[in-house]
């Protein structure tokens, strides 16, 4: 996985609230066994119209925003279905960073597994990040992950949290998977233990 | 002891390891499997030359692609779809893992089919690549949808990274009135709490309301926790619980039967446990509900009208204004003067027996109304065949629905039913998403009698008056 340090991009902004993991990728795009590629499709129902044409005022068809790294959204992104194909569409595309006042918790663990850092900040600070993403391609917002913080191109600055751990991995590009390997062992006792204690599983 | 809840017990006897920062490793018993969500898994294990971990707890079943119509043994005429269902059943047999193929009349939707076959059990912790694993939960287990990259973790290695979630309690006191269901329940607590109102919890329903539902019902209800914006939802087993347990092809049997019974009887919270929230709902206040918008949260009674973008604050203004448009709706109507062109009822929200037997109530000798389109798939093959055995499926065929084969079907559409620009349907699915069942299509999101009622009628309809 891609490390994630610090970033410095062109944010979008997209007030809705509750943006969906249907409009992030629809359906008829969960047919691929593959990861890759998914960025063409992004948004595509909000994106592009029935004949494959741009959607002239939809944010990331605008110039300014066509190289976008950040996203400034609505309450409750990413909620709806499971599918990871929302944030390998998200990275593909080349979005690395979202900023919202909340996530559903299925897409918030995607995200980190796929190099995109999901940022949690209160109703105000959003607010003024939105309001500096309208801005446009002039502005560039600044994450630091290590310092834990969003920077908008006035120089103002919002700290956010983050779980130790996830930063971590991110940070470092780890696989999780091979972290969990390490600790075999731990997992054997555990099944030895549970083929006693609840022999039925 | 501390005083503990439900979920703080099968969290605790499931913790592997614990950092020091709190992160833990949890165990998982049951890990299903469909099409959609698990190839890249699968192929990430190949190439890291990783076995599945625990193959006897894994459970593959094809439901989102398969075709439900009467001919689909000629197999799937999309490519994609056909690779997808492919990929699935070489992985299942290339890693040994359990699989009920497309020809298996136990196939269906994976959240039916767990129960169904006994891999559900209390206690447990179940997962999937699916967020509405949630179903689970009504058994008392602590059951969650995960993503693809969490899919091959836990084929790799039977756990799963986790930070605890805090507890919610949701009370449904009192008796439900009649004609309303336990998918009146689920979509009540939902427009009260808002879709991102159980975020960072685990929902415990409970309650006279959730003790006196069939097992049927608390599924649909632990279903749509995640709509709720929950992790989980859950329910205390009871001995409605253990009576559906028992005699399960995967349940336990015997000596072991009798030590799961008496472990599936500790878990239940504990009377001064604590919860961080709590939501109490009078089941007397509960009324057939019905979705106006394109999120779960836009849900109103039915004797309601469609709101204003005015009666909303903040950017759900913008949000509902854009609904209103997507759904064709004007503020001020009386719901029930909404016509409906399609009816589905199924999906793993309301595609259980007694959903079909909910619907076959209404629709008992009755036609459904001119030019109505309307389709009735049972969850799982076994569900099907009960519904023909109890002579449900005749009332469907007279009515004038069309009778399919178990899937997923238009809940998602990513099969070929699907609705068409600006066709309006009254569904028991789970989500009212734009584009949900089909681009521009318009979703009502119902109960299964609420459904049948509206194929009748050909409009949204108070299903009260037809009882």
């Amino acid at each position: 996985m891609e490390k994630f340090d610090k970033l410095s991009g062109i944010a979008a902004p997209m007030p809705l609230v509750n943006i969906d993991t249907d409009m992030i990728i629809p359906k008829v795009f969960l047919k691929t066994i593959k990861r890759s590629g998914l960025g063409a499709n992004l948004f595509d129902e909000m994106r592009f119209d029935r004949k494959g044409n741009e959607i002239a005022d939809f944010v990331l068809n605008k110039p300014a925003y066509r190289e976008a790294q950040i996203l400034v959204a609505g309450d409750n992104f990413g909620c709806g279905s499971s599918r990871e194909h929302a944030p390998w569409a998200l990275a593909d595309f080349g979005i690395k960073a979202i900023v919202s006042t909340s996530f559903a918790d299925i897409f918030f663990n995607n995200c980190f597994k796929n190099g995109i850092l999901p940022i949690v900040l209160p109703q105000e600070a959003v607010d003024v990040l939105m309001q500096d993403a309208e801005k446009g391609a002039n502005a560039r917002m600044d994450v630091d992950l290590e310092a834990q913080t969003v920077t908008t191109s006035d120089g103002e600055v919002f700290h956010f949290e983050v779980d130790s751990f996830k930063k971590h991995c991110l940070m470092n590009g780890l696989d999780d998977i091979g972290l969990t390997m390490e600790k075999a062992a731990s997992i054997d006792s555990y099944e030895a233990k549970a083929a006693t204690s609840r022999p039925w599983v | 002891m501390t005083a503990r809840t439900l979920y703080d017990k099968i969290w605790d006897d499931h913790v592997v390891h614990q950092a020091e920062d709190g992160t833990c490793l949890l165990y998982i018993d049951r890990h299903l499997v469909h099409e959609v969500t698990s190839p890249q898994a699968f192929e990430g294990l190949r190439m890291t030359g990783r076995k599945v971990r625990a193959p006897e707890k894994t459970i593959a079943v094809p439901d989102h692609n398969v075709p439900t119509t009467l001919d689909r043994a000629k197999g799937i005429e999309n490519e994609e779809s056909r690779i997808q269902v492919d990929a699935l059943d070489k992985n299942a047999r290339d890693f040994g893992v359990h699989y009920y193929p497309v020809s298996d009349v136990r196939q269906g939707i994976v959240h039916i089919v767990g129960p169904e076959q006994g891999w559900t059990l209390p206690g447990m912790t179940v997962v999937c690549g699916d967020s509405h694993t949630a179903t689970h939960g009504a058994f008392g287990s602590l059951a969650h949808g995960i993503g693809t990259s969490e899919v091959e973790h836990v084929l790799a290695t039977q756990t799963l990274i986790q930070q605890k979630s805090k507890n919610m309690k949701v009370e449904i006191t009192g008796k439900l009135p009649h004609g309303v269901t336990a998918k009146d329940i689920t979509m009540t607590v939902i427009g009260k709490t808002g879709t991102a109102g159980g975020t960072g919890y685990v929902i415990e329903y409970c309650g006279e309301a959730i003790r006196d539902l069939s097992m049927e019902g608390r599924m649909t209800v632990c279903n749509m926790a995640i709509e709720g914006g929950a992790r989980a939802g859950l329910i205390a087993p009871d001995e409605k619980t253990f009576e559906y347990c028992m005699g399960r092809p995967h349940a336990p049997k015997g000596a072991q039967w009798e030590a799961a019974l008496a472990y599936w009887k500790t878990l239940f919270s504990d009377e001064d446990a604590h919860f961080d929230k709590v939501i109490t709902i009078r089941a007397e206040d509960i009324a057939p509900a019905v979705t106006w918008g394109t999120s779960p949260e836009d849900v109103l009674p039915i004797t309601a009208t469609v709101p204003a973008p005015t009666d909303f604050k903040g950017g759900k203004v913008e949000a509902v204004q854009r609904a209103l448009d997507y759904m064709g709706l004007t503020p001020g109507m009386k719901l029930t003067d909404i016509e409906i062109d399609t009816v589905f009822i199924g999906s793993c929200t309301n595609g259980r027996i007694e959903d079909l037997r909910a619907a076959a109530a209404i629709l008992k000798g009755k036609k459904i109304k001119d030019g109505m389109r309307a389709m009735i798939v049972p969850g799982s093959g076994l569900v099907r065949a009960q519904a023909e055995e109890e002579g449900l499926a005749d009332i469907f065929k007279e009515a004038g629905f069309e009778w399919r084969l178990a899937g997923c079907s238009m809940c998602l559409a990513m099969n070929p039913d699907q609705l068409s620009e600006g066709e309006r349907c009254a569904a028991t699915s789970n989500r009212n998403f734009e584009g949900r069942q089909g681009y521009k299509g318009r979703t009502h999101l119902v109960s299964p009698a609420m459904a049948a009622a509206a194929a009748v009628t050909g409009k949204l309809t108070d299903v009260r008056e037809m009882m």
